[in-house]
């Protein structure tokens, strides 16, 4: 039971896709710049990620291995296909904000990672213990810069009115760049504390 | 002649004001992994462009004599794109092997990382998004790869001067990268409204 929970905690903090191991990065800086945004890109990312993992696993065995990247690939696809026509069928107005985002979590470094990595060497109950793992390490990362940004770019979170009406939206952090300067700051945070852990060990 | 204009507007357009790294945030893990490293920089600079246009030529062939005329584009269009860009990329590796030895010393090493690189695939998405036609798609597609190639080389460049700089151990490696693109992408937002 207890390597099963820490299968999942691995992805949630030890290495968590975004801060420690850097990779799928693109919509993590593109879309974190209001709160609904970072929702449905969790949702879609986690649909993907998850049922990827689950089916590569399940098929590893048949599975020639001079071909299994193409393999992952099209089963990515797949799911990311069926995750777009999801979204845009029941978030119309936000699809439309991060349609292009949408589309490629189908090359997003971490799912191709995971199933390469995880997946293909392990049980079908394990990958999705692991899949699951890796969404909330993903989804709390970027729900988290989101909620930065949009409470100090537009004094909201989530759309609902947080800060005093007297307080002056700074509008950088809503725009493109706020997006890398958030996520250094969190890094350079991470980093600091994990190097503070291991020191208070010793 | 109105059409060279606009041949010249998307290329402005792409290069600088939507900067692909810059404004739109693709290819970041290259960017991010590879900019400690001129010289790496550069290769992969030369390849990407190369990769660029040769896909966006031929997913808008797929795009627009299979997938549109069979209706076949909401559910396939995801699908066929990676798979033909992954191919491409093997069949160039393979071909510059085997005739252009200096080439693929050049850039052959960065090849394989750049089938499941987003920006090639974010382009070809883009051309077919905005319902560009073929020469259009070249032209957004070379102006898309030359302002990838500059984002990594101004990064490369700031990255090579911050390793004599004394900084917080902490901000050290990937931190400061993030925080210097930001404040690159903060003055490529000086461009935005330049073309309407």
């Amino acid at each position: 039971m207890k390597d099963k929970l820490k299968i999942i905690w691995n992805g949630i903090v030890p290495s968590n896709p975004v801060l420690i191991l850097a990779i799928g990065l693109c919509s993590v800086v593109a879309v974190t710049n209001f709160v609904k945004n970072a929702l449905l890109m969790s949702f879609a990312f986690s649909f993907v990620l998850i049922l990827s993992e689950v089916i590569v696993s399940s098929i590893r065995k048949w599975i020639p291995d001079e071909i299994r990247v193409p393999i992952f690939v099209v089963v990515i696809a797949t799911f990311t296909t069926i995750a777009a026509l999801l979204s845009h069928a029941y978030f119309p107005s936000v699809y439309d904000a991060i349609k292009l985002y949408i589309l490629l979590v189908v090359v997003n470094c971490i799912i191709i990672g995971r199933a390469e990595a995880f997946a293909y060497k392990n049980g079908v109950f394990d990958s999705l213990l692991d899949g699951i793992g890796m969404s909330l390490g993903y989804s709390w990362v970027i729900i988290t810069i989101a909620i930065i940004r949009e409470l100090f770019g537009n004094g909201t979170i989530a759309n609902i009115r947080v800060m005093p009406h007297i307080y002056q939206p700074a509008l950088i952090m809503v725009l493109p760049p706020a997006g890398f300067l958030v996520l250094g700051v969190l890094v350079g945070w991470l980093e600091w504390s994990l190097k503070r852990k291991k020191e208070a060990k010793k | 002649m109105s059409y060279l204009t606009d041949l010249l507007k998307i290329f402005i357009a792409s290069m600088v004001v939507n900067n692909i790294i810059l404004m739109q945030f693709l290819g970041l893990c290259s960017y991010i992994g590879l900019t400690d490293n001129m010289s790496a920089s550069i290769g992969m600079g030369y390849a990407v462009t190369f990769v660029t246009v040769l896909a966006a030529a031929v997913t808008w062939i797929i795009d627009h004599w299979i997938l549109i005329p069979f209706n076949l584009q909401p559910f396939l269009e995801i699908v066929s794109f990676i798979l033909v860009i992954g191919s491409l990329v093997s069949l160039v590796e393979i071909y510059l092997k085997k005739m252009s030895p200096n080439l693929y010393k050049a850039m052959g090493i960065y090849l394989p990382l750049i089938a499941t690189n987003c920006l090639i695939l974010g382009v070809t998405f883009v051309i077919s998004m905005h319902k560009l036609d073929f020469i259009q798609a070249l032209v957004e597609a070379i102006g898309t790869a030359l302002g990838y190639f500059m984002a990594m080389l101004i990064l490369a460049g700031i990255r090579e001067r911050l390793r004599d700089s004394e900084l917080p151990e902490f901000f050290q490696g990937k931190a400061i990268a993030y925080i210097v693109s930001g404040i690159a992408a903060l003055a490529f937002m000086g461009f935005q409204g330049m073309i309407k």
